[in-house]
């Protein structure tokens, strides 16, 4: 197990490595002049000239390449072109946000796609499971922006007769008059470690609207994950041959059913939670959270290379890890995988 | 081993679903209507303001985007300031000033008893120490991203390493009293004592600057970081003391009890980030936030039926169609028959009935009526397809296809939605015969980009607004020269310019600027076409805010009620 791990640490450098040239290379190639994002609508020739002199962009791409790899392994991310604001702070600074927010989601589709998987496969054909068919089909292809749009009107703002229903906040991640002590900047933690119930709460309560709508794509998508894979095990000879032994209906669903269907959802799991970072861009920006997300909207829209390179970077690492995680967790669900 | 394997997936699971459930009953348990900042009625309470970004960092001295100086304005105070609601200078901490005749030396007389937020006392020494410091930055500080506004309006610092920066025209500061300071000049600016109303020259606290070491931004050349001074401790004179910054999320200020002026009637003012503009829209209506800024026109008519307050700001903008004479793809541009066709194919009125806010000012010329040097008698080409035709015909150039290129996806004060305005031109250019190749590009980087960074554009939407009451503001940043943007080059305009601006006083700078808005509008480098003024809505109840055409709002007038 350990030597599983130090393995696939070892192959993250070259991984990350092939990275950096890409994204360093990418961001380079996309039009526009980040000194020109900088200065303005109306900058100067010359003044644009000065600024990319002194910010290093004027210098031969393979030489700033270097630079900025002699600075990686300074421990240096460099510091944002737009704020100042270096990039490992800003960063830390905002994950937690997005951590939230993606575990909100995970938490909606998690807790709401695998029963619904399992009772569509379970009563295939019936009600239930078609409307979970269909609707799963409509949560992937409902845009977030438009989605979140849609929840905000409904649960924030109200619409006529369903004004009853407008009791969540639009955006943010705690109501601005609260006065709220941040240890860890996870708010919730944060409210439950000092003891402000409040502030917890109201966080919680953030959370919902942003969950759903950045939880409904992979929702749909663990839900039909789990709907095929059960199906698929139910048709299982040993199946039939645990329920022609004569064991109990609920011990064939733990024992076996449940527990070989789950592989293929746990690697759904662990796919999505890396996908749901790159979604949290637009639900972030909707629902003004003060996340990695929202903050990569901006540098991209100003070209901001240090925020981009250190963000994507950190997200690589992160997703990697993750997946190392569900990797590791197949040989506690299923005892044939051995991942020495 | 084997039993709880299985156990802990499913126990997940579990409380999973039991977290998910209790999150709903307890939110049914919530009281309706949302989450008011409003704290109290009448006097006192919170206001929460929402901003479409944060504030680069909170020293103006180092800024020149809005965000930064929204903030700003309502810490801090410069020697000059506005009239409330229109762009003319007026005494603030200075309460008045004299000019020598040479346009040279300007002695301000300050008010007395005003002191900074740390107790520090404001006086002839504090403001020697601001011009001092702004004077004396070096190396990164020189930087134009940093200190924009100097370095543009005074020219120089007193040592560069850059040639062009050595030296300024700022000559020095004498203290005569406590009350009494005097600013030299190398050599005449008629625009200083309106651009000392710009929030990047506002006063402030010595101590304090050097308590947090204001100027030290640290890092290396290409890798800034500000000072403690610049996040977390700006000190001024104004209505609101800073309380906090989370950044991201929001900026936290509180009034300040012995604020020389009207101390605020709020407790609070809150400047919340809400990038999205649908999201503020929908903060406002759910009572999250009680105003913001740069309400988009589709939303006004909704806003006010439900009881919203929208007001504009006197308009302090142009918004213009661009042409390129030195175009790429549309060489016929050069000619001013076919420019002065594309003026008569343009019904201005309609393009503002069908794209900009209600009641938007059309323009006749490149600076709004309120600027100095607006010229009521420059020649002007009225609607008509007709005459449009015939100078098309003339100049051999029936059927040509013009590149029209616009920006998508964002909404400025003078452009509030540039695909509308780019439709309902190009039907109007359609009409006269002037085939349309649309090229839309993404506003920044690449629209902004292409237009001023190359030739290969055509016509083009933009505009610009003004920072503070001068002409060159807006005349000198179009056509002060030779740009990618115009593409021409005409010796006699550029030199116009640059004798108008060297003039010493504003009274002997408006008829030369009269007479060069008549030589912009004969020569016709492009076509004026409104003066779209930003709205803003506010939730019923917030009474006292006065909207500013150069955005000098300060909040010590604003109440809440329910």
């Amino acid at each position: 197990m350990l030597r599983f791990v130090i393995r696939r640490l070892a192959l993250l450098v070259p991984v990350l490595l092939g990275l950096l040239v890409l994204l360093f290379g990418w961001l380079r190639a996309l039009p526009g002049d980040p000194a020109r994002a900088m200065l303005g609508q109306r900058a100067t020739p010359d003044a644009i000239a000065r600024v990319n002199a002194q910010y290093g962009f004027d210098k031969p791409l393979l030489e700033q390449f270097f630079t900025y790899i002699g600075q990686l392994l300074q421990g240096n991310f460099g510091a944002s072109t737009r704020t100042g604001e270096p990039v490992l702070d800003s960063f830390l600074l905002r994950f937690p946000a997005t951590v939230e927010l993606a575990l909100a989601a995970l938490l909606f589709a998690v807790a709401i796609g695998i029963p619904l998987g399992y009772y569509a496969a379970r009563h295939a054909g019936g009600i239930i499971d078609t409307m979970a068919v269909s609707g799963s089909l409509l949560g992937v292809s409902i845009p977030v922006f438009f989605l979140a749009y849609l929840l905000k009107l409904v649960f924030s703002v109200g619409i006529g007769p369903l004004e009853f229903l407008a009791v969540l906040p639009t955006s943010g991640r705690q109501d601005v008059t609260i006065d709220a002590t941040h240890l860890t900047n996870f708010y919730v933690l944060d409210g439950l470690l000092t003891r402000e119930w409040d502030a917890a709460w109201d966080a919680v309560v953030h959370l919902v609207l942003p969950g759903i709508a950045l939880g409904t794509i992979p929702l749909a998508i663990i839900t039909r994950i789990t709907r095929a894979s059960v199906l698929e095990v139910l048709h299982e000879d040993y199946v039939r041959t645990a329920e022609a032994k004569g064991l109990t209906r609920s011990l064939i669903r733990r024992r076996h059913v449940l527990r070989n269907a789950l592989l293929p959802v746990v690697t759904t799991i662990g796919l999505q939670a890396g996908l749901l970072f790159s979604g949290a861009v637009l639900t972030e920006s909707v629902f003004a959270i003060n996340g990695i997300g929202s903050y990569l909207f901006l540098a991209i829209g100003q070209l901001d290379y240090a925020v981009l390179q250190g963000y994507i970077l950190f997200i690589a690492v992160g997703y990697a890890l993750i997946n190392m995680l569900v990797d590791l967790s197949y040989g506690l669900i299923d005892p044939r995988v051995r991942v020495s | 081993m084997r039993r709880s394997s299985l156990r802990r997936p499913l126990a997940l699971v579990g409380v999973a679903a039991l977290a998910v459930s209790m999150a709903a009953c307890a939110q049914s348990e919530r009281d309706g209507g949302g989450e008011g900042g409003t704290e109290g009625g009448g006097e006192g309470g919170t206001f929460v303001f929402g901003a479409s970004s944060d504030p680069v960092m909170l020293d103006p001295a180092f800024a020149s985007d809005g965000e930064t100086f929204r903030v700003a304005r309502n810490i801090f105070e410069g020697l000059v300031g506005v009239e409330p609601g229109t762009a003319e200078p007026a005494p603030l901490l200075a309460e008045s000033w004299t000019t020598s005749e040479d346009g040279l030396s300007y002695t301000f007389t300050l008010k007395e008893g005003v002191t900074f937020h740390d107790g520090t006392d404001f006086n002839a020494e504090a403001v020697c120490a601001n011009f001092e410091r702004w004077h004396n930055w070096t190396g990164l500080l020189q930087s134009e991203n940093l200190t924009y506004y100097y370095q543009n309006l005074f020219k120089g610092f007193a040592q560069s390493d850059d040639p062009e920066l050595q030296g300024g025209i700022y000559a020095g500061c004498e203290v005569g009293s406590d009350t009494e300071v005097t600013i030299n000049l190398n050599e005449p600016f008629a625009g200083f004592i309106p651009a000392l109303s710009l929030p990047a020259f506002s006063m402030q606290s010595p101590s304090a600057m050097q308590e947090f070491d204001a100027d030290n931004v640290q890092g290396t050349e290409d890798d800034p970081r500000f000072s403690a001074y610049a996040t977390e401790h700006p000190t001024g004179t104004g209505p609101f003391t800073f309380d906090s910054w989370e950044r991201g999320q929001q900026v936290t200020l509180s009034r300040y009890d012995d604020y020389w002026g009207d101390v605020a009637k709020i407790d609070r003012a809150i400047i919340r980030t809400i990038p999205d503009g649908n999201a503020r829209l929908q903060a406002l209506q759910n009572g999250e936030i009680q105003g913001y800024d740069n309400v988009l026109p589709g939303d006004i008519a909704g806003l006010e039926e439900d009881g919203f307050t929208v007001m504009q700001r006197p308009p302090f903008t142009i918004l213009y169609l661009g042409i390129n004479q030195a175009s790429t793809t549309t060489p016929q541009l050069a000619d001013v028959r076919v420019r002065q066709a594309i003026a008569h194919a343009i019904d201005k009125e309609a393009v503002a009935s069908q794209s900009l806010p209600e009641d938007t000012e059309l323009a006749t010329q490149f600076i709004p009526p309120t600027v100095i040097g607006w010229n009521e008698d420059v020649p002007t080409y009225d609607y008509d397809p007709e005459r449009a035709k015939q100078l098309l015909a003339e100049a051999g150039a029936e059927g040509m296809t013009v590149q029209f290129n616009y920006p998508t996806d964002v909404s400025r004060p003078y452009m509030p939605s540039p695909e509308d305005t780019y439709t309902a031109i190009s039907a109007q250019l359609e009409a006269v015969g002037i085939n349309v190749e649309p090229v839309a590009d993404r506003w920044s980087p690449d629209y902004l980009d292409k237009i001023q960074g190359t030739a290969d554009h055509g016509i083009h939407l933009l505009g610009w607004t003004g920072d503070y009451n001068d002409t060159d503001n807006f005349l000198g940043v179009f056509f002060g020269g030779p740009s990618n943007e115009w593409g021409f080059d005409n010796p006699e305009l550029f030199q116009a310019l640059t004798e108008a601006r060297q003039l010493p006083t504003r009274d002997e700078q408006e008829p030369a600027y009269k007479e060069i808005n008549a030589m912009v509008m004969e020569y016709l480098p492009g076509i004026p076409i409104a003066h779209p003024s930003p709205s803003l809505a506010f939730a019923p109840g917030v009474e006292g805010y006065q909207p500013s055409p150069v955005n000098d709002e300060v909040w010590n007038t604003v109440t809440i009620s329910e």
